[in-house]
């Protein structure tokens, strides 16, 4: 990250290049007080979804480093984790051992499904996004063909409060009874009336690092010259289908994990709808913690979870209060969600096609034929 | 053998494994005791609500703006156009035509302002369109709220403000063109002319669009943009009137599909309503850049008749309803090839 001068065109460039959050903080800074919630109820919320869902929103990383955009394949691994945890309930391992069990069914589920995404996303260079995203929908079928109707019949459930009344398929919601917050409570703490999930910010920051250290490895730079421009990459003899593959493997397992503790934390899991907003709500969260299609760091997750989950908490409210309806807060944070995405994925577009042009006409002048971008 | 050989190669593996698969239901559907002709003649008529919504693909394709998964956009035109109408308070024949009025003159505002964006973003139309149609289908959820409509028959009842999730058109435009010389066969049998008609009309308004001239240089534009602007095309221009027409059609499409339908759905109605129409023409042997009028027919066709089958005769056979877990894979299953393909192609050149 470059230092900041502290000039008028310094000013300018951050305030242009993190328009987004500051919007986001000044809008935050009006419903607070309209909402009515106590400082204390906002900093707990804030606390518990800060461990709920930082891990899922790092998952992203990675892809976009490889220049792969927001892999919207993540609720793949999401699905996995899903998985993972329904066997854990069925077999009743609680605890810590319950959620390191699910990790471990989950992840080479994950992996192959990573492996799959990464092959399918090879096929679509430059349409990756929108290629995960109906991946993530296709997916999403065979996941409902999996646990509706293969969980009970085919792959043998034993608990029948798991399984719906006729027989076979998993419940609409599980009940996360044995893994309930086991990792947020492992270590409980609390400072200030205020309860701290302390060993997931462990775990998170453990990934944190990982994830700096990852970028410093080899891999991790062939995925930054991949990001930076692929062909130029493949002849410098970076494996570039395979690093690809690589990037949304990872991302896709970590994915899974983040939706375990996701999960875990939150108690219950809506089983055909859970993972549907994963997605979303990480890219938003992502997003609006000022990250970019090709470029995000570390400090963008953490930033865009607290300000896109206090806008979660808050806008109901601060709709109520404002026009009586606390449907309307609903709606404007839907609207919010997705409005924050359609706005950097333009503004993402419009700046590159922008740098096009001008390398075009630069190339046209240079030839001696001053004209004029028409087009 | 050849010719079968280059018949799959044309047509496509999965487009035969659905055709196949449309023809077994229809076969097996007699032996599972589904009547054969109420089975055509739903699918007759889901065929006429949806197909103009797939056409609203046409245009886009054919300019290279990609598959319209904005389409969203358009059908909120065409629900104001509905909402507007019954607030006026016109109805039958006048009311339809006038909500078509309304919804045409916000469809061109949408479709231009939409054209002009996708001007700025050549290249990732897809993932934008589909975050615009989201985000304005959220964005509409508020206005339907706060909207100032005082008929009693859209607006809650309790609250005496905001409108209802579902509108009825019953007492307005139900059916209206479903009815216009139906013809009826046996008991179950109906055809329902009138919205068949109304499609054909529209195919052919397109189809003549892209016979003249501004309908050729659009086409050139999809196919090679370097070329069109070599030959004097705007290429921009071109694009937005696509655009135009795409929403337009989808306005239409959606007011369509209401009058047989029977309800105007609005908030988070119209959020999934692209996909459909996207898998439907991509069935039909459309790719990311190329679509004609019969790949809407075929693709429709084919698409519809596996939703109308699917869950009437599967559930005969193994007592369960997979219909929506089948609708869901055929369809994005449909949308990943499609989106795979091409790049593919390209490759081979």
């Amino acid at each position: 990250m470059k230092k900041i001068k502290f000039t008028k065109e310094g000013l300018i460039h951050f305030l242009s290049s993190n328009a987004v959050p500051i919007m986001f903080i000044i809008l935050s800074l009006f419903a607070i007080p309209l909402s009515g919630f106590s400082i204390n109820y906002l900093v707990q919320e804030l606390l518990t979804r800060l461990g709920r869902n930082s891990f899922l929103v790092l998952s992203l990383l990675i892809p976009i480093i490889a220049g792969m955009g927001l892999n919207f394949g993540m609720v793949l691994g999401a699905m996995a984790g899903q998985i993972g945890l329904l066997f854990v309930t069925d077999w009743g391992v609680a605890g810590i051992p319950g959620l390191s069990l699910a990790a471990i069914i989950a992840t080479p589920l994950a992996a192959l499904l990573g492996y799959l995404c990464g092959k399918i996303l090879n096929k679509a260079k430059g349409r990756e996004m929108v290629t995960g995203f109906i991946l993530a929908f296709l997916m999403d079928g065979i996941y409902q063909l999996l646990v509706l109707y293969g969980m009970g019949s085919v792959i043998p459930i034993k608990s029948s409060g798991l399984v719906l009344s006729r027989g076979y398929g998993i419940r609409n919601a599980v009940n996360l009874v044995g893994v309930r917050q086991s990792l947020d409570d492992l270590i409980p703490l609390s400072i200030a009336g205020l309860k701290i999930p302390l060993v997931t910010f462990m775990v998170i920051a453990f990934f944190c690092l990982f994830i700096v250290w990852f970028r410093k490895t080899k891999l991790g730079q062939d995925m930054r010259a991949l990001g930076q421009d692929m062909a130029v990459s493949d002849s410098a003899g970076i494996p570039v289908e395979k690093t690809r593959i690589i990037a949304i493997i990872i991302s896709t397992i970590l994915a899974c994990y983040g939706q375990i503790i996701f999960l875990q934390n939150i108690g219950t899991m809506n089983t055909y709808g859970s993972h549907n907003q994963t997605g979303m709500f990480s890219i938003a969260a992502l997003l609006i913690g000022g990250a970019s299609v090709s470029r995000a760091s570390i400090s963008n997750v953490f930033l865009g979870v607290i300000l896109f989950h206090l806008m979660f908490v808050v806008s109901p409210m601060a709709g109520k209060t404002l026009i009586g309806s606390a449907m309307l807060g609903e709606y404007f944070r839907v609207f919010i969600s997705y409005g924050i995405i359609a706005i950097a994925l333009v503004l993402h577009a419009w700046k590159r096609q922008k740098e096009r042009e001008r390398e075009r006409l630069s190339l046209r002048l240079g030839n001696g034929t001053a004209v004029k971008a028409g087009e | 053998m050849n010719r079968i050989k280059t018949f799959i190669q044309d047509a496509g593996w999965p487009r035969i494994i659905i055709g196949l698969f449309l023809i077994a239901l229809f076969i097996a559907a007699p032996s599972v005791k589904v009547r054969v002709d109420t089975s055509l003649s739903d699918t007759f008529t889901r065929f006429g609500m949806n197909a103009v919504m797939v056409l609203a693909m046409v245009p886009m394709i054919q300019a290279g703006c990609g598959l319209n998964f904005g389409l969203p956009l358009g059908i909120i035109a065409g629900l104001l156009g509905a909402v507007l109408t019954i607030e006026i308070g016109f109805t039958g024949a006048l009311g339809f035509l006038t909500a078509i009025i309304i919804a045409s003159g916000f469809a061109l505002i949408f479709g231009y302002g939409y054209g002009v964006l996708l001007n700025r973003v050549k290249g990732d139309e897809m993932m934008i369109a589909t975050y615009v149609g989201f985000s304005s289908v959220a964005f509409m959820c508020m206005v339907w709220l706060l909207v100032p409509l005082k008929s009693p028959n859209m607006i809650w009842g309790y609250g005496g403000s905001g409108l209802r999730t579902t509108i009825t058109v019953e007492d307005y435009w139900l059916k209206i063109l479903n009815d216009f010389l139906a013809v009826k066969i046996g008991e179950k049998f109906v055809f329902p002319t009138g919205m068949f008609l109304f499609c054909a009309l529209l195919c052919l308004i397109i189809w003549a669009f892209f016979k003249t001239k501004t309908g050729t240089a659009l086409t050139a534009v999809g196919s090679n943009p370097d070329f069109a602007r070599a030959s004097g095309i705007k290429i921009n221009k071109m694009r937005t009137i696509s655009v135009v027409l795409s929403t337009w059609l989808g306005a239409i499409g959606i007011l369509v599909y209401q009058q047989s339908f029977g309800f105007i759905q609005l908030y988070m109605g119209p959020f999934y309503m692209a996909f459909p129409a996207v898998a439907a023409i991509l069935i039909g042997g459309a790719s990311v850049n190329k679509a004609s009028i019969s790949n809407v027919l075929i693709g429709t066709f084919l698409f519809q008749g596996i939703l109308t089958m699917t869950p009437s005769v599967i559930n005969s056979v193994i007592q369960t309803d997979m219909s929506e877990v089948i609708r869901i894979i055929v369809s994005n299953g449909m949308i990943i090839y499609a989106l795979t393909r091409v790049v593919k192609a390209r490759a081979v050149k």
